[in-house]
């Protein structure tokens, strides 16, 4: 066991599959040569030479497009997208193409795409490198969305996610590459040296897609997350005048309502307790927010939520 | 006054009710383009992206250094397969219009391409098509029963009913899966030659589009990325003159030819005559062996015309003379092999005639044999539950849940 950040877990998880498994390759822009501009795939390239990690040119679409081409021609391949907001020009690609061959062909084709990408608010990235389009993606039938909220699990996911024959877009919150972060900016930078998810395993683990974790165990409330908001989650425990004095947090490790309900499950007993808290759009979002209103102080619902989401470009 | 920029709306030679006029084509005699080393540099070669390759003649002789040296017998093959091809469209255009499938789009004078490129190319080597090439199905192999099915969507449709008519695949054959999004093919067919050789492998890959789909993004991104590898692969554009209503002109095709779109990457292009089976063969051929021997990507202009609507969907007499087809002077693919046969003492009228009444009794038996497994409106019916299956490798929870919910609805309702 070491302890790793995310960025590290990342890079073990690319490590193990790039040695384990001879099909799979890596195409990204800056992703070779350089390591990857949130050095994700750092010492990759030295290790398993250049045409196994591959830089690409800057074009997103094509680079999910040969990435298809690549995987129908029997690899596996880890396509990253350097920000979640550069993904659009290659949404076609996705949409139209890696998550419906296998539905269009009767099964006869597949691609196992797995695409990284950063997203997310809170490196002062204003709005293009803070979004998170997580809920266009679990619109889809045919893609699987993930996203982890720690150190373990981003390795354990990513592992799993790569040996999965159906395509993965695996969202990478950047905000907690290198340690936790409650959603106070003011507060000094945490690391996750002192975070039990930043003990990982050196060797090879993986934790299926689709299931959920519990965090905390309480009676009085439920909040159901994902990604950055696992760790915002704690700080918002009040909710109308009332503090809550036990309360549970369950979050998705992977995104989507299938999971969501998941969770749901276990809050039976507590429906009109049950709080959803994500980090992107309120309204339609990844389904989360069905579970209730947003936990967060009274009148500051919104702009509190907002802060680390998609529309406002604020210091974070 | 001094001149003044002003907004270009590029217009066709004609339009209804207009001569035909084709004068804008760059044309080159038979014979008349010189045929350089396969692995000849990029850069001594570009004048093959500006000239036109042809073999056949206006007399049917094949000319010059192109004419690739094929047998009798064939050329023959190839004509058998061209003629299946026109034969089948013709029968399916005509069900289509008797309400028996939904929607249909002929290849009719186009059938050079997919044949002449087809024969160009191994077995393994991995296509890439685009809408209008159900002559390479028929080429791989793919039945004629199995394409009928697909276009009926019946029981033993190979989508499964979830794909409208024409979007085939064919698996065994090599053959990818239509998309019905233009374009998105290109790049995965870079992809795909990419994946080849970091295998290790001498496979090549082949790709289709349109004139008009060359304005598409991912035509691009598919240059760049097959330029910068250096994919072994092989990138057509069957100029066929029009997209829908939208002649060439509106994808950039006034000043430049589209085979010299690549030129600027050091992509070789090649415009060959799109009618002419023997140019094609050989055109596709010198690529592939380009390709195979490490020289990257070449980009293939076929020039070509459209002979049908666009699909059964459109009427061209709407935008286009009526007669513009007739005027185009690279002919008809079919005449134009049939002639060079005829003249060389390999075929007559006769046995063409004969030929084309048995190819008819063989779509119409394959009809015979495709509707047995249903219709639109009769028959045996696929199963509700297809709808979910293969949406993921295995099928998740909530849509096992779907499924179940919409049979108990179906039992509800029977």
């Amino acid at each position: 066991m070491s302890q790793m950040n995310m960025i590290r877990a990342i890079n073990s998880a690319l490590d193990i599959m790039l040695g384990k498994d001879p099909t799979v390759i890596i195409l990204g822009e800056d992703v070779g040569y350089f390591g990857g501009v949130f050095r994700c795939t750092e010492g990759l390239q030295v290790k398993y030479g250049e045409h196994r990690v591959i830089d690409a040119p800057i074009a997103e679409g094509g680079i999910i497009g040969s990435a298809i081409g690549i995987g129908v021609n029997g690899l596996r391949p880890v396509a990253e997208i350097q920000f979640a907001d550069y993904i659009y020009p290659g949404l076609d690609q996705v949409i139209s193409e890696l998550a419906r061959l296998r539905y269009r062909s009767g099964g006869e084709f597949f691609s196992p795409v797995t695409i990284r990408t950063p997203c997310g608010g809170g490196i002062r990235g204003g709005q293009t490198h803070s979004q998170s389009p997580e809920a266009l993606f679990t619109h889809l039938s045919g893609v699987n969305t993930v996203m982890p909220s720690n150190p373990y699990d981003a390795k354990g996911l990513l592992i799993s996610a790569i040996e999965s024959d159906d395509p993965v877009v695996y969202f990478e919150p950047k905000r907690l590459y290198n340690g936790p972060f409650d959603g106070d900016p003011d507060k000094p930078a945490m690391t996750w040296s002192k975070h039990p998810g930043g003990e990982v395993p050196e060797d090879y683990y993986a934790i299926p897609l689709g299931q959920a974790a519990l965090v905390e165990q309480g009676n009085d409330l439920s909040i159901i997350t994902y990604g950055t908001m696992v760790h915002v989650a704690p700080g918002r425990r009040q909710t109308g005048r009332r503090q809550c004095r036990h309360y549970r947090c369950a979050f998705t490790r992977s995104t989507g309502c299938c999971h969501t309900q998941k969770v749901g499950g276990e809050n039976r007993s507590l429906p009109d307790r049950t709080r959803g808290l994500e980090i992107q759009w309120l309204r339609r979002g990844t389904g989360c927010h069905r579970a209730g209103r947003v936990l967060l102080p009274p009148g500051s619902t919104d702009r509190a939520c907002c802060r680390l989401g998609n529309t406002l470009p604020t210091r974070l | 006054m001094a001149p003044q920029s002003h907004l270009h709306i590029p217009h066709p030679s004609a339009r209804p009710g207009d001569v035909p006029d084709f004068s804008y084509l760059a044309l080159c005699d038979a014979g008349a383009v010189a045929r350089p080393a396969s692995n000849s540099p990029a850069s001594k070669i570009e004048n093959l992206a500006h000239e036109l390759v042809r073999v056949l003649d206006d007399e049917g002789q094949a000319q010059g250094e192109w004419a690739p040296d094929l047998t009798p017998g064939v050329l023959l093959e190839a004509l058998r397969q061209m003629l299946l091809t026109r034969v089948f469209d013709a029968r399916m255009l005509n069900m289509q219009r008797q309400g028996k499938i939904s929607f249909y789009i002929q290849s009719l004078g186009e059938e050079a391409v997919s044949t002449g490129q087809g024969m160009a190319l191994l077995p393994d080597d991995m296509l890439f098509p685009s809408y209008r090439n159900q002559g390479l199905f028929i080429f791989r192999g793919t039945s004629l029963v199995d394409m009928m099915c697909q276009c009926l969507s019946n029981t033993r449709d190979m989508c499964k009913g979830r794909q409208m008519p024409i979007l085939y695949h064919n698996r065994k054959g090599n053959v990818f899966s239509l998309s019905g999004n233009l374009a998105t093919q290109y790049p995965q067919a870079v992809g795909w030659a990419m994946a080849s050789m970091i295998k290790g492998e001498n496979h090549i890959s082949a790709a289709w589009v349109g004139d008009g789909s060359t304005s598409e993004a991912d035509f691009h991104y598919a240059l760049t990325f097959a330029a910068v590898y250096q994919a072994p692969v092989i990138l057509n554009v069957v100029n066929n003159q029009w997209a829908i209503s939208t002649f060439q002109g509106f994808a950039g095709g006034e000043r430049r030819p589209f085979s010299a779109r690549g030129l600027g990457l050091g992509i070789p292009g090649v415009r060959v005559d799109g009618n002419d089976l023997l140019a094609v063969y050989a055109v596709t051929r010198w690529a592939a062996e380009r390709a195979r021997q490490g020289g990257g990507p070449t980009l293939i202009e076929l020039v070509t015309y459209r002979g049908g609507a666009h699909s059964t969907s459109d009427d061209p007499t709407r935008y286009r003379p009526r007669d513009e087809w007739a005027a185009f002077p690279l002919g008809d693919p079919i005449k134009r092999l049939k002639d060079h046969l005829v003249k060389n003492g390999h075929w007559s009228d006769e046995q063409h005639a004969s030929l084309e009444n048995t190819l008819k009794q063989t779509v119409t038996d394959a009809w015979q044999e495709a509707i047995s497994h249903g219709t639109m409106n009769s028959g045996p019916q696929l199963d509700v539950r297809e709808m979910f299956e293969d949406v993921y490798d295995e099928m998740p929870e909530r849509l096992a849940r779907q499924r179940d919910q919409l049979l108990a609805l179906k039992g509800d309702l029977s």
